[in-house]
């Protein structure tokens, strides 16, 4: 949107005055460090020495999403703090190296490449943001290092190659997960769309939803679009409320979602909101104050699942870092644990072998639900609804893949 | 038939924000030929001003009438010294440069408030959006049928400043003074120079008055639309001054009725096809605005020196 209106903005004013007019390219993301990284280890042993084991990890510690960043620090922190005190693997300690990628995919692109060819690690953990893992993924790919994102649900990520993996569920699943609690727990037949038609994000959420809510019986009554950057969604929410439906499924962020449930509340739309995890955010409660209470999104954990194996996560966590872990921090440690079990099971401490054993990971009992890898090495676990309260989230059910 | 209402106000709402901050652009473009591309963004800071103002006074004393004036007065104040800081050090040096110069100077000054605005330090406010106080309490003014149609106190309010500003603006450039010296400038500002018309205080003026509209017009948006952000100047500057366009740039009514129509034509292209369409039409419609009378709705097309 930013370099769009950018363009935009250049375009017309050189329009105004007769120039030619030149469209700007971005750059190509991901950098040229791939082939550099390829040449230097393939699937070698790296990362092990004498009595420990190596392994990375990139992470958005400062920048925009910098509190993602430090809840998965917190997370891979506390996983490996219980490995090591556990014996650790083969009779080695883990340790980790960290960098900070400031939230930028280029970054993120660089500490991959570092953490391959001087620090020879044996896997790398994260990132959060698609297009941050996307970078890294392009650099390990290539050196055959595996890569677990704890958090990317963007399809392309695990796209790159057979050496990237991640524990969280993709985009689609979410469509899928909101379709079926609207239709069998809110028992909604008629249900409307308002997508933000620039994000893949939302486009892949929404189309997944229409699919599988008419299969399921449903009916989409409505499907209306916004622009990111437009606050005024009150001519959409209008021609809406004319169609009268149970629900509005909105996959979008949180910034969006705030306002736009002050103005269904303002036009007295009395439909439920329903959403996927852009929702989750402190920020939410600020942006949409009391209209945005009694909606339901969908997510990846919930503090009050009263899942033992949840409870002494949270317990744990607090004890070692103060404060309820939030889904990112939940990831980090499934990531990590993913990673702890499938060296364990692997054959020899060599990146193949932990590569291999990595994929066959099946029923991973962890905090973020049962974790079982696919072909497409996509975790393939269920997702929880959460109710929409005062200042907080209210746990609402499970829904299975 | 209430939908058709409903989309009336919504889009006169909309619209009511885009006629006054394209009565910003419309008065410096009026005076210096420039278009300020940093309009929008002088808007966002007045918001985030107004802003930090309202969090000061605290949630008893910002919904009083002193209170909101003061947020409004002090958020005006401010920007008009922001203007005339941008004027004096951005564009005066520029002023006799090619207009190109000046154009591009001043889509720098709009992507260095946008962007250092998103900045995490000091004072700055950093990127994610942020709640802007309801300073105007929310009532219903007018309810038609079974809450079929609503119409909002603020909405009544927004309009009735928008009008009457301009009015008052319309009153200024051609009944006063200083509106005469306006007008002369901005027919030959070398010519008026040598009239003995105090030509760098003419124009610093009309910036601060644009600076001060767009921090007044950036709290009534903050108002209707409540989350602010660095980055929302951007995309109400580029409606804004679309409107302007079409109304005719340089023109006071011009920038109203653009405003206003800019926003039901939006508000209408969802209501009755598809929301996709949105952005598409209303630029299709500056197109069509801009063959048909080429100095938008209210402008005379200048015939060119050569």
């Amino acid at each position: 949107m930013r370099s769009a209106l950018a363009v935009i903005l250049t375009s017309c004013a050189l329009a105004l005055l007769g120039c030619e007019k030149k469209a700007s390219v971005p750059p190509p993301p991901g950098g040229p460090s791939g082939g550099t990284a390829a040449a230097s280890s393939g699937g070698g042993s790296g990362g092990v020495t004498g009595d420990t084991i190596l392994i990375g990890e990139i992470g958005s510690l400062t920048g925009s999403e910098a509190t993602f960043g430090i809840s998965t620090r917190n997370g891979i922190e506390l996983a490996l703090r219980e490995a090591n005190a556990a014996g650790g693997v083969k009779g080695k300690k883990i340790d980790v190296r960290v960098y900070d990628d400031q939230s930028k995919p280029e970054e993120a692109a660089n500490a991959a490449t570092r953490l391959i060819n001087q620090d020879q690690v044996l896997l790398i953990l994260g990132e959060v943001a698609s297009t941050n893992s996307i970078a890294m993924a392009k650099t390990a790919q290539p050196a055959k290092v595996p890569m677990i994102s704890n958090a990317s649900t963007n399809p392309k990520v695990t796209e790159i190659g057979d050496y990237i993996f991640r524990v969280c569920f993709i985009d689609p699943f979410q469509g899928y997960v909101m379709a079926k609690f609207a239709h069998d727990n809110l028992k909604f037949t008629r249900v409307a769309i308002l997508r933000d038609l620039g994000s893949d994000y939302s486009q892949g959420l929404a189309d997944v939803f229409k699919r599988k809510f008419t299969e399921m019986g449903g009916k989409i009554v409505g499907e209306e679009t916004y622009a990111k950057g437009s606050t005024d969604f009150r001519s959409q929410l209008t021609a809406i409320k004319r169609l009268q439906p149970d629900g509005i499924y909105i996959p979008g962020y949180y910034t969006d979602i705030g306002v736009i449930a002050r103005q269904a509340r303002e036009l007295g739309i009395t439909a439920k909101l329903m959403g996927g995890d852009g929702w989750d955010s402190e920020k939410l409660f600020e942006l949409g104050g009391s209209a945005v209470e009694g909606n339901y999104f969908s997510n990846h954990y919930s503090p009050d699942d009263p899942n033992p194996r949840i409870q002494k996560f949270i317990a744990d966590y607090k004890a070692a870092f103060g404060g309820v872990p939030d889904a990112l921090a939940a990831l980090g440690y499934d990531a990590a644990q993913v990673a702890v079990d499938a060296m364990k099971r692997a054959t020899s401490l060599e990146r193949t072998a932990v590569r291999d054993a990595i994929a066959a990971t099946k029923n991973f009992p962890g905090v973020t639900g049962t974790i079982t890898l696919d072909e497409h090495r996509n975790a393939s676990k269920p997702a929880v609804v959460l109710e929409v309260g005062k200042g907080k989230t209210k746990y609402v059910a499970t829904i299975a893949p | 038939m209430s939908d058709l209402a409903q989309h009336l106000i919504n889009g006169l709402a909309a619209g009511t924000i885009y006629a006054l901050v394209a009565l910003g652009y419309t008065m410096v473009y009026g005076v210096l030929k420039l278009i300020n591309f940093a309009h929008g963004d002088v808007m966002m800071v007045g918001t985030f001003l107004g802003y930090a103002v309202a969090q000061k006074l605290g949630p008893e004393r910002q919904t009083a009438l002193w209170g909101v004036l003061l947020i409004f007065l002090a958020a005006m104040a401010a920007c008009a010294a922001m203007g005339w800081v941008i004027e004096r050090f951005a564009y005066r040096p520029l002023r006799d440069k090619p207009r190109l110069t000046a154009l591009i100077t001043a889509i720098g000054i709009s992507f260095t408030l946008s962007y250092g605005f998103q900045l995490d330090f000091g004072p700055l406010p950093g990127a994610s959006p942020r709640a802007f106080p309801e300073i105007i309490p929310p009532t219903e003014w007018l309810i038609i049928g079974d809450r079929a149609v609503v119409i909002w106190n603020w909405q009544v309010i927004s309009l009735g400043i928008a009008l009457a500003l301009m009015l008052m603006l319309q009153g200024l450039v051609y009944r006063t003074r200083f509106g005469r010296a306006m007008r002369a400038v901005s027919f030959d500002h070398r010519t008026a120079a040598l009239m003995g018309i105090p030509v760098d205080r003419i124009i610093a003026l009309t910036f601060m008055l644009g600076s001060a509209l767009a921090a007044g017009a950036g709290i009534l948006y903050a108002i209707k639309d409540t989350a602010i952000q660095p980055l929302m100047g951007l995309y109400v500057g580029l409606k804004a001054f679309v409107a302007a366009v079409i109304g005719g740039i340089g023109n006071v009514p011009g920038a109203v009725v653009g405003g206003l129509l800019l926003g039901l034509v939006e508000e209408f292209v969802v209501g009755y096809s598809s929301s996709s369409w949105r952005d598409a039409v209303a630029f299709a419609f500056l197109i069509v605005v801009l063959l048909v009378r080429p100095g938008g709705l209210f402008g005379r097309v200048a015939a060119e020196k050569v």
